[in-house]
Formats: structure tokens, C-alpha cells, sequence
């Protein structure tokens, strides 16, 4: 099996029975893959399935139609090599943090003791910037550190993909871009192979290696793979000073404004299996006549 | 000075206590002499007729044979003359038998109708008929079928606790948060191992909801049971001081049941809150 094929979703589709007895389909035909290690992040209009999508891979939900592959094998049902991170954190509330790691990790290994369990899980709470919270309880913490705890819990299981449902979409701008910088750091240091849902234009450009833009449902289609030209060792911070920046957020903005609504009228012979990938970058050549001559 | 809340409560509590206390012997205490009638007619008729007082016992009657109660709970002078200790160990014993056996039933039984569907369908029916079924309704029938008062006591018991429990259980278990349910399912937890670590804690404060409401209504159905099959129990005192036209006995024993039943109550309560999360 090819690493560039780590995760490979084969011609899924999701229908839901409509009213006058016939199906709404939410998106069909839908091929994406990812190879181990990368982090890849859909981007498209409520409504589009993408957290449909992110469910099929969770587990948590079927296709109507087609099949997930990881690491060569077809998916069936939940696992703990797919660990989800949900919007909502979902920590249970009447455990402590350290409860609520352990319980994932005494999920993991059934047959650790007590003390090996509470090591790793405390291994897990340093790494997220938790020490000292591990005996609080959910309803102690602010919503930045609970969806830390809800980090830990998905990394604690050292899962083989990490799955994020907008992750950071309730939490205040400033919380935002702290986890963010933490989940950039961990999913460098680890490898960690990661999916994530989103609609925040910015977040999607500083995590992703690879971006997927989805159309509007129903119907959606996956238009467009967009590889990240910014570099690796990007920082939130000067991220913006980057020359290929707007060409990249222009790019996406545009999809996400125009193109996500008219896309599937205006591309009668889209290949749903040979999605096309770009790779916006800045060219020297005026592309953008009216942003050089205002700057004049 | 504003007094705190509680003090100020306290004080009109009392206030209330000592004005009903005050009535209450104002309205029952004896009156000078009614008439004048013949001494034999007069040791005939009692103090009702002689010095106008009131059939009704005072709070000093009423105060002054609790207190004998309370200091003797536990006499045994055979079957109708026991203390107020033994009836309503009778009456606490029977209720938690009863009680028990429901919870046994009732908790099992509200976690597979909350988590199947199929089983909540087709249970739903039984339910809604035998639910508003008065539990005395019940006595001939077990009467008949058990062939023992005490036992059909304790099945009456069993059967007006058993709904509020069962219909909560369901309730709560159908209503865990599914991103709960769906953490348990990532992490690949067991059907088993799930309803202990998940959907029991989750629920355990609308179960316990449940088994104060049913602890409650076991409370008001032993009295009533109890009269009617008689022998022991606080129930049964209460008819038997009725026949003995003992209203004195009557009063104390309806404080009685209210206090226990308060305890009870609170006992519950006391539960319900150490399984109660904060959100």
C-alpha cells in the first residue's frame, strides 16, 4: 500500500429519505485521499456534508454508498486508531480531567494498571499545557482548556488518524489562535495525520497541508484540492507577510463567495476521481491590476 | 440591621408554629360548667358536657402523651398495644422491601426500554394502562392470588413505585448527550462497560429524580394499605386508635407519618445531589 494513500475515501455518497418518498442527497461520488502524516482540512458552506464526511471516517456515521480505506484496510463502524475531536469537547462531566483522559487511555489498554494508566494520561495533560487542572472537573474550566482536555484525550490514544469537527469554532478569537498554534506544534512533533473540518478561511491556511473546497449541497462536490504554498515553519504571526499569502486567501475566498455556488453549473465534466489541484502562488506577472495600482 | 434570609424565616416560622399552637388551645380548652345537671347524668356524659370541653384534645393532651411515645417506643403489650417505634418499623420495613424490589425491576427494565427503541414501542402500551391504575386497586388481587395481608401489603408498595422509577430510568437512559454516547463508541467502550461508565452516571440524576418520587408516593400508599389488612403498621394504628376513639393517639400518628415521610424525602434528596454534575 502506498503512503500516499493512507487515508482513501472511494466513492462515497450520504442520501437521506425526502419527504415526497424519493432520497436528498447530500453528496455522492465523492473520491479524497491523504497520505500518513499530512494535515488535511475541508472547507465549504454549512450544508455541504462536510461533517457528514468527517463522521463516515469517525465512524460514527455510513455512506450510503462507496467505502473508506485507512491504512489499507475498509473501514466498519468507530475505532480507537480514529480518534474524533469534537466541537463540542464532549468531556464527560462528572469525571475529572485526569478521569477523562484515563478513560480513554484504560479504553486503549484494557490491561494496564491503574498507575500506567494515570502515567501516560499525565504525559498527555503536560503536553497540552494542563498541569496542575488534573483534578478539575469540566465545569471548572473555561472552554479553551476543555477543548485542550478534549486534545489530550484524541492524542492520549496515539490514534493513527486525529479527527477534528470545527474544533474552535465556539471558543473566543484569542483562545482560538493558541490552540491552534498548539495543535500545529503537537501535529508536527508527532506526525500525527490529521482531518479537520472547518469554515474559517485563516485557520484552514495556517494548519493544512492540503485543503479540500467543497461546493454547496445538496449535491456537493469536492471542486478543488488546494495545496498550501506556505511553508512548513510558517508562524501565525507574520503568517500574512508571506508573498504567496493572499494569492492563497484570495483564492479561497473567491471559491467560498462565487465559485462554491455556480461551480457545479459551470463545470458540466468535473471528474469527481480527478479532482484538480492547485497551488496558488504570487507571480510577478499582474494578475491583480487594480491592487498594483492602488499601492502606486 | 437586615437579618440574614434564614434567621428571619425562622422567626416567622415559629411565629406561625406558636399562633396555631395558641388557637389550637384557645379553641379546644374547657369552658366554665354547661348546665346544671343531675352528678350521675354529669359521670355519664364527661367533661365534654360538664365543663364544655372539646371532644378534641388540646396541645397539652396532645404534647403530653407524645412525649409518653417517645420515651416508650419500643413496648409490646401483644397485638393491639404496641409502640409507635415497632408500628412504624413495620411500616418503614415493609415500604423498603417493597421499595427495593421495584428499584430491582425498575432500573433494569428503564435502561433497556431508554436504549432500545423497539422494546420502548412496544413496552409503551402495558405501561400507559398500568401506570394510573390506583395501587389499592391491586389488594383483592394480590390478596387472593399471595394469600397474605403482609406480603400484598409490600406488593402494593411495589407496584406504586415501580412507574415513577421506570418511566424516569427510561427517560434519563433515552436522553443521555449523544456526543456522550459517541465518545464511548470512538473509544471503542462496550455495549456493557458503556452503560456503567456513560449512560449510569449521565442518567443517575433523573434515576434518582425517579426514586424520590416513587419513595414519596410509597410513603402515602403503606398508611392507606395498611388499614385496610391490618396487624401492624403505622396505617393500622392510626385505624385502630380511630376504633378506640383516641383522637390524641390519631394526631400523633399523623405527625409521625409526616415527619418519617420528610426524613425519607430528604434522604433521597441527599442522593440525588451527590450524583448531580455540574454542566
Amino acid at each position: 500500500m502506498s503512503s500516499t494513500k493512507f487515508i482513501s475515501i472511494e466513492g462515497i455518497a450520504k442520501r437521506y429519505p425526502a419527504a415526497n418518498g424519493g432520497a436528498t442527497t447530500i453528496f455522492e461520488d465523492l473520491w479524497l485521499s491523504m497520505p500518513s502524516g499530512e494535515f488535511g482540512c475541508i472547507i465549504g458552506h454549512s450544508g455541504c456534508g462536510k461533517t457528514t464526511v468527517l463522521n463516515i471516517l469517525a465512524g460514527l456515521d455510513e455512506p450510503s454508498e462507496g467505502t473508506v480505506i485507512v491504512d489499507g484496510q475498509a473501514i466498519s463502524g468507530t475505532s480507537l486508531d480514529r480518534a474524533v475531536i469534537f466541537q463540542s469537547h464532549a468531556l464527560l462531566p462528572w469525571l475529572t480531567v485526569m478521569g477523562n483522559i484515563a478513560y480513554a487511555v484504560s479504553s486503549k489498554w484494557r490491561k494496564w494498571d491503574k498507575a500506567k494508566v494515570r502515567g501516560h494520561a499525565q504525559t498527555y495533560i503536560d503536553k497540552v499545557g494542563l498541569t496542575g487542572s488534573e483534578h478539575k472537573r469540566p465545569s471548572e474550566l473555561s472552554g479553551g482548556m476543555k477543548q485542550r482536555v478534549g486534545i489530550a484525550r484524541a492524542l492520549s490514544i496515539t490514534p493513527k488518524i486525529m479527527l477534528m469537527d470545527e474544533p474552535f469554532s465556539a471558543l473566543d478569537a484569542l483562545t482560538r489562535g493558541t490552540l491552534q498554534d498548539e495543535v500545529r506544534r503537537v501535529t508536527l512533533e508527532t506526525g500525527q495525520t490529521t482531518f479537520m473540518i472547518t469554515h474559517d478561511v485563516d485557520e484552514a491556511m495556517y494548519l493544512a497541508d492540503k485543503i479540500f473546497l467543497m461546493t454547496n449541497g445538496p449535491g456537493a462536490v469536492l471542486a478543488e484540492i488546494v495545496e498550501n504554498p506556505l511553508p512548513r515553519d510558517r508562524s501565525r504571526i507574520d503568517l500574512h507577510k508571506h508573498p504567496h499569502y493572499y494569492a492563497l486567501r484570495n483564492h479561497i475566498i473567491d471559491f467560498l463567495v462565487t465559485r462554491s455556488k455556480t461551480f457545479t453549473a459551470t463545470t458540466p465534466n468535473h471528474d469527481p476521481r480527478r479532482v484538480p489541484v492547485v497551488r496558488p502562488q504570487f507571480t510577478e506577472a499582474p494578475t491583480m491590476p487594480s491592487l498594483t495600482s492602488a499601492l502606486r | 440591621m437586615i437579618q440574614s434570609l434564614r434567621f428571619r424565616a425562622a422567626v416567622v416560622s415559629i411565629a406561625i408554629f406558636l399562633a396555631f399552637i395558641g388557637v389550637w388551645h384557645l379553641a379546644t380548652r374547657s369552658t366554665a360548667s354547661v348546665g346544671t345537671m343531675s352528678p350521675e347524668y354529669a359521670k355519664l356524659m364527661g367533661l365534654t358536657a360538664t365543663s364544655g370541653k372539646s371532644a378534641m384534645p388540646g396541645p397539652l393532651d396532645v404534647g403530653a402523651k407524645l412525649w409518653e411515645h417517645l420515651r416508650r417506643p419500643f413496648y409490646d403489650n401483644g397485638p393491639n398495644d404496641k409502640g409507635l417505634g415497632i408500628q412504624l418499623g413495620y411500616s418503614i420495613g415493609r415500604v423498603g422491601l417493597g421499595y427495593f424490589i421495584a428499584v430491582l425491576v425498575a432500573i433494569p427494565l428503564g435502561f433497556l426500554i431508554g436504549m432500545s427503541p423497539l422494546m420502548n414501542k412496544a413496552l409503551d402500551p402495558f405501561i400507559q394502562v398500568l401506570k394510573p391504575i390506583s395501587p389499592l386497586a391491586w389488594m383483592p388481587l394480590a390478596l387472593y392470588t399471595i394469600k397474605d395481608s403482609s406480603l400484598s401489603a409490600i406488593f402494593v408498595i411495589f407496584i406504586c413505585s415501580v412507574w415513577p422509577m421506570l418511566l424516569n430510568t427510561a427517560f434519563g437512559v433515552a436522553a443521555v448527550r449523544k456526543e456522550w454516547i459517541n465518545v464511548a463508541r470512538t473509544l471503542e467502550v462496550g455495549t456493557f462497560r458503556r452503560a456503567f461508565t456513560v449512560i449510569l452516571p449521565a442518567a443517575a440524576p433523573t434515576i434518582l429524580t425517579g426514586m424520590r418520587i416513587s419513595i414519596g408516593i410509597a410513603w402515602l400508599v403503606i398508611v392507606a394499605a395498611e388499614m385496610l389488612v391490618g396487624g401492624t403498621g403505622i396505617g393500622y394504628f392510626v385505624w385502630n386508635e380511630w376504633n378506640n376513639l383516641s383522637i390524641t393517639n390519631v394526631i400523633i400518628a399523623i405527625l409521625m407519618i409526616g415527619v418519617v415521610g420528610m426524613l425519607l424525602d430528604q434522604t433521597l434528596a441527599r442522593f440525588t445531589r451527590m450524583v448531580t454534575f455540574p454542566e
